[in-house]
């Protein structure tokens, strides 16, 4: 049971080896792997052919676009967010910063669903706290796109912020106080000394922000409400589709979905060893560290 | 990055700086906290300010409607006793994946790491669809699951694979092996050393993760969607009495059950970070 470099509990007892490692590959192919391998050959049960018609469907090229334009956005919002809070969280104190640390990362335990009932208590033009005088503003929060794209920054919010602030932290500020007093303006230090120093963890925050924004159900179902096609995403369309009996087109779009999430992970797998020694080669590794 | 793991509750650790003062901003960057403050308020904390307010403004009256609702008291056992259920589920499987990752070696154990990252990076309607081409109405196994409480389990149960795995894994690598090994060599049985001196150290990592799988469970919507039916009174789970509650424009229903979904995780996380003290005492 101890591991390989161990003497004396060493090779261990090999029926409970065996049963163990049953138990692993046993769970995780019938509750993961082999339900997931179904999505790949659902969506190419018409071939190639039916995999390309499903996807030409105006919708489906709709949903898709729509998709990314909110993910791409709240990723950069996530990513300016992410990046100035962390900066503002390891290298400068000031009241309250412990209480904000903490709460950065209630968007992890909230519902999707309550996620987009809170969006939308507040920014809706009929009883929303700010709803009314916004659209008095010309500006339409919710059931349009801005309140897509506030949905899905809220859920994917502390994934940048949780890979740069250890890899910050690790960092010191040695090499920024040597380029200020060096005479080095704020800007200067920043684009050339702490960038540098953290690009990778960047990377990987956005890498993951965009797997889990291009995802998001819940909160993005809510906030944009039942308005016909124009606001339907990719994952709301995979609902929709099915249950319209055109399981090929919902397969073909989750097969779609899924592959650019399984590339997003795999992107991460492959950086982050060379970078981080110590840190682990997984995605969710990062969602775990701090709940 | 173990020991951060390990601290569960507690803050991020802050490097501390030496400063008379109680902040160090330059001009510049208190205007960015400014910018970043009020953002996060507009965006988050107002937001869920909201949720809370609106079922409290009425006094404690729309908590009593929503849990004396048979529907609504019946979705939110449903989904408290499965998210248990599930969590229980997962500190055993997923110590035992943990420990297989670590201690144990064999072709292909690689793909299995793998395979654990695929619940968090399916979008979770698409994590429904596919259980359902298993576990539905075609299923190739002829188990039909669907719409029944099975299949609100199966989709738990998926979307939280991860996370004890994940929070066990890097405990168990930090570990060092000397002192089972000691244990062993005076003479405890493997269960003995199993129990007194692995356990113990791993229990607050596996506590770290039944608190957020239990977390993730009960706010599950997207996977339940398609799989579960919703059936009322049967395979409904909160959330979902949340959306239809909005959908049915009836905010203030949503909002009462949505916070009563949000205590229930903090009192997840006290009770949770409770037991596993205890338990880490008793050694």
């Amino acid at each position: 049971m101890a591991s390989t470099q161990s003497t004396v509990v060493g090779s261990g007892n090999p029926v409970l080896k065996w049963v163990l490692r049953v138990i692993v590959v046993g769970y995780l192919f019938f509750l993961v792997a082999w339900p997931s391998s179904l999505i790949v050959s659902r969506a190419f049960e018409g071939g190639i052919e039916g995999f390309k018609e499903a996807l030409s469907d105006p919708d489906v090229i709709h949903a898709l676009q729509l998709s990314l334009t909110v993910a791409v956005c709240a990723v950069v919002i996530n990513l300016v967010f992410g990046v100035g809070m962390s900066m503002l969280l390891v290298r400068y104190e000031f009241p309250g910063k412990r209480v904000l640390s903490a709460l950065i990362d209630l968007p992890l335990a909230v519902s999707p669903i309550v996620v987009g009932l809170a969006l939308v208590l507040v920014y809706n033009g009929r009883y929303g706290w700010f709803g009314p005088t916004l659209e008095s503003h010309g500006l339409q929060v919710v059931f349009a796109q801005p309140g897509m794209i506030m949905a899905t920054t809220f859920v994917a919010l502390p994934l940048v912020i949780r890979e740069v602030v250890p890899v910050l932290e690790d960092m010191g500020d040695e090499q920024e106080q040597a380029a200020n007093s060096l005479g080095a303006t704020g800007w200067q230090t920043f684009w050339r000394v702490t960038l540098p120093g953290i690009k990778w963890a960047v990377v990987y925050g956005v890498v993951l922000s965009l797997a889990r924004s291009l995802g998001e159900f819940g909160a993005v179902k809510v906030v944009a409400g039942n308005v016909s096609g124009e606001t339907t995403t990719a994952p709301v369309l995979v609902q929709q589709k099915y249950q319209n009996f055109e399981q090929q087109t919902a397969y073909a779009v989750s097969f779609v979905l899924v592959a650019a999430a399984v590339l997003c992970l795999v992107v991460v797998a492959l950086l982050r060893p060379k970078d981080q020694k110590k840190g682990r080669a997984t995605a969710t590794a990062a969602i775990q560290e701090k709940p | 990055m173990s020991t951060a793991t390990a601290s569960v509750a507690g803050g991020r650790p802050a490097r501390v700086r030496r400063s008379a003062s109680r902040h160090n901003l330059t001009r510049g960057s208190a205007l960015g906290l400014g910018v970043a403050m009020l953002w996060f308020s507009v965006l988050v904390l107002i937001p869920l300010a909201a949720v809370v307010w609106n079922a409290g403004e009425d006094g404690l009256g729309p908590f009593k409607d929503a849990l004396t609702n048979q529907q609504t008291f019946n979705a939110l056992k449903l989904t408290v006793l499965s998210s248990l259920g599930v969590t229980a589920l997962n500190i055993v499987v997923g110590t035992i994946i943990a420990w297989v990752l670590v201690r144990d070696r064999f072709p292909g154990k690689s793909l299995i790491d793998l395979v654990i990252d695929i619940p968090f990076a399916m979008p979770t309607i698409v994590a429904g669809l596919v259980l359902l081409s298993l576990y539905g109405a075609e299923s190739p196994l002829g188990l039909e699951w669907n719409n029944t409480r099975k299949a609100v389990f199966l989709a738990l149960a998926f979307v939280t694979v991860p996370f004890v795995v994940r929070t066990v894994q890097p405990v168990l690598e930090e570990m060092e092996t000397d002192v089972e090994d000691a244990a062993a060599s005076l003479g405890a049985s493997r269960a003995t050393t199993f129990r007194r001196v692995t356990l113990p150290t791993l229990i607050p990592a596996i506590f770290a993760g039944a608190t957020l799988s239990f977390a993730r469970a009960i706010s599950e919507y997207g996977s339940l969607v398609l799989l579960s039916g919703n059936l009322p009174n049967r395979t409904e789970v909160a959330s979902v009495r949340v959306y239809s509650a909005i959908e049915g424009g009836n905010p203030q229903t949503a909002a009462a059950v949505a916070t009563i979904l949000l205590f229930i995780a903090l009192l997840a996380i006290v009770v949770f970070d409770l037991i596993q003290r205890r338990l880490a005492r008793r050694g």
